[in-house]
């Protein structure tokens, strides 16, 4: 049985901590955790938690009525990955912008973009570029690509963040996390040595691991173990993961990108955990571009967004959950993302009322 | 007609280019008991007793994928609906829209690729129209096909049939179409071509229904929203909860690898020549094993059981890690133009 060992290991910390709270960051364990039904098996007192991992959850609201206002009056191809598309924003989403007449493209990567932008040359093509450091590699070689061949009219209009100063900035704030499921993808870029100054400065166990079902239950072992012995650590179960991570693909995000401030979702302003084209790119940088007006943050009326991708409310305590918001009609992005924990949950979790749809 | 090559308004127009077209285009791929140059309004049929009577458009991009194309897709799907309903099919009608400019060489391919699925399901296709519409939106064509069939006596069929312990049947792997159909859209390609599994279903149903009789409780072929609405349709009709293992579902890896890269999930994945029965406990078995001897089954398999009663009922899958997920009505446009 699978989490036999789980449920032995669970049962030694005993009296000491009877609840333990792991969180994962990242969209794909989020889904991967929910579809295979891992929950249904794990011992009580095991609350398995999603973080800000999703990376349309966490951008902003601002960014969206911008990234709407570009699709509406800029006149320029928004490239952009599904699931932004349906993203409801102050005056509709990309889809309604879309419906209403605008060019809303929808692209599989930052390098599919540039094509896009190749193959219309007579108009403007901007590429929402959010995503973690998976996808920051991507959108960075896309950038020398448009630069080595010339192109004018390719933008970026960056809401690329960094995971670590969230799980920090998570920490700091109090929030009661005993352990973090690291994310395997994002990992195999920073490498798992990146998370040692987190478990140095607040004793929380960092374990990566993969995203089938067997790595999960392995990295869980790992961080129960951990708190058995009192010995937290920065370390790896997915043996995809190096100590020190993809240099070249950390390389290639340097030379373009550097760090910023900028606003999550319900976190708000992080310091130094956005990423901005440097100086020599500023020329792709969509936000210099093009004149965007300033767009306040907020959020919808009732929706807990923030609070789920903090971990401080289960989507099932949403008081809009599977009511005024389901897939069909999201109200927030943790609903509309394919990665996000209301999501999975209402895909694959809930058990109360059932939606017609 | 040797000189178009590419199709006209006029193609449409019920004039001499539209007759050139239907008689040196449409009729001799489409075949049936029509005199060219003797073409009546309507076909005459001597059909009896209990009839089904189905419709269903396909505006499927692209027009020719791995396995199939517009022309069999509309065929098959009708032939299918026919089948899952116990009858016989007798006769089908083919309207073709056809968008300005259409590759003419396009369109011949169409129409022999949907006679010869016809001829193969033993049906044949007695009538029919073409019109052409101005260039822009239609994306090539769309077509419209219809079906009349005969259901033997003594068949009963449907939800009221439907009771706890039953078995749910599934004849093949999930979602070969709509990753054939996706891998072609995106430009995936593997040394393993996947290929959609457009086909009709009519051997498998007549083979149960003749074999198991009144044991076969209920049918469908799970097209567009894949096993995941077929399951979430009856669920709801008939008020009971359902439980499927995930284990006893087959898959194809080339058509699972597709979905992986794309995000996709093969339950709620299309299919075009799949069969879905729900059959009575004791006949399970040997369902299976009827199905096994049918062409186009492959590797069919006893996949869940219908349960209690319930107000809110749900479709439960036990997942390959003896965990328990929701299998969800699948929301959305996920894949637009898939069949």
């Amino acid at each position: 049985m699978l989490c036999e060992k789980l449920h032995n290991l669970f049962d030694q910390l005993g009296d000491a901590r009877s609840v333990v709270q792991i969180m994962e960051v990242c969209g794909t364990h989020t889904m991967s955790i929910a579809s295979s039904g891992l929950r249904s098996l794990l011992p009580t007192g095991l609350t398995l938690t999603s973080g800000p991992g999703c990376p349309v959850c966490v951008t902003d609201q601002a960014y969206i009525d911008q990234a709407v206002f570009l699709a509406r009056s800029g006149g320029a191809i928004i490239a952009t990955y599904g699931d932004m598309v349906r993203v409801p924003g102050r005056e509709g989403g990309l889809g309604d912008a879309r419906a209403g007449g605008a060019e809303v493209e929808v692209v599989y990567s930052a390098d599919q973009a540039v094509t896009v932008a190749a193959e219309n040359p007579d108009k403007e093509v901007v590429f929402l570029a959010v995503g973690f450091e998976t996808t920051s590699p991507g959108t960075a070689m896309a950038v020398l690509r448009a630069s080595r061949e010339g192109l004018d009219n390719f933008s970026i209009l960056s809401s690329h963040k960094l995971i670590l100063p969230a799980m920090r900035t998570l920490l700091a704030g109090g929030a009661a996390i005993d352990g973090f499921l690291c994310p395997g993808h994002v990992s195999v870029i920073l490498g798992w040595k990146a998370y040692e100054p987190i478990v140095r400065d607040y004793g929380t166990p960092c374990v990566v691991a993969g995203f089938d079902p067997g790595q999960v239950v392995a990295g869980l072992e790992e961080i129960l173990a951990e708190l058995i012995a009192e010995k937290p650590k920065a370390c790896s179960v997915y043996p995809a993961v190096a100590e020190r991570g993809n240099v070249e693909a950390l390389g290639v995000v340097d030379r373009v990108f550097t760090p910023c401030d900028a606003v999550w979702r319900a976190l708000g302003e992080i310091p130094a955990s956005g990423l901005k084209l440097r100086k020599q790119f500023a020329g792709f940088d969509a936000a210099e571009r093009f004149e965007l007006p300033v767009m306040e943050s907020y959020q919808p009326a009732g929706c807990r967004c923030g609070e789920v991708i903090t971990g401080r409310c289960a989507p099932v305590d949403c008081g809009l959950f599977a009511g005024k918001c389901t897939p069909r009609s999201p109200v927030g992005p943790c609903m509309v993302s394919s990665e996000g924990a209301c999501a999975a949950a209402y895909k694959y979790e809930r058990r109360s009322c059932r939606v017609d749809s | 007609m040797a000189e178009e090559t590419h199709i006209k308004l006029a193609h449409g127009g019920g004039g001499q280019l539209a007759q050139e077209l239907t008689e040196q285009v449409v009729l001799p791929a489409l075949g049936g008991t029509q005199e060219p140059g003797r073409l009546t309004d309507a076909a005459e049929l001597d059909v009896a007793g209990r009839l089904a009577f189905t419709t269903d458009s396909h505006v499927i991009q692209p027009l020719e994928f791995p396995g199939g194309d517009i022309g069999k897709l509309a065929i098959c799907g009708t032939v299918n609906d026919l089948a899952v309903s116990g009858a016989v099919a007798k006769a089908l009608s083919v309207s073709l829209i056809l968008e300005e400019g259409l590759d003419v060489e396009l369109l011949r391919r169409v129409v022999v690729s949907a006679g010869m699925a016809a001829r193969s399901a033993g049906v044949q296709v007695v009538t029919g129209d073409t019109k052409v519409v101005e260039r822009g939106g239609l994306a090539g064509m769309m077509i419209n096909s219809a079906g009349i069939g005969e259901i033997p006596a003594g068949r009963e069929l449907g939800f009221d049939r439907i009771v706890e312990g039953d078995r749910i049947v599934l004849s093949g792997p999930l979602g070969e179409h709509a990753m054939a159909v996706m891998s072609a859209r995106e430009n995936l390609s593997f040394t393993n071509e996947l290929v959609s599994d457009c086909g009709s279903i009519n051997d498998m149903t007549e083979s149960l229904l003749n074999r198991l009789g009144k044991d076969v409780h209920f049918m469908r072929d799970p097209t567009r929203g894949g096993l995941a609405a077929t399951l979430n349709e009856v669920c709801s009709a008939i008020g009971r909860d359902m439980e499927i293992q995930q284990e006893a579902i087959p898959i194809n890896p080339s058509a699972r690898a597709i979905a992986e890269m794309l995000g996709l999930d093969l339950v709620s994945a299309a299919n075009e020549g799949k069969l879905v029965a729900i059959v009575a406990e004791s006949a399970a078995e040997e369902a299976v094993s009827v199905l096994a001897e049918c062409k186009s089954a492959k590797r069919p398999a006893a996949i869940g059981r219908i349960a209690m009663k319930n107000d809110q009922p749900l479709v439960e899958m036990v997942t390959t890690i003896g965990g328990r997920r929701i299998v969800q009505m699948p929301y959305g446009e996920q894949l637009p133009r898939i069949c």
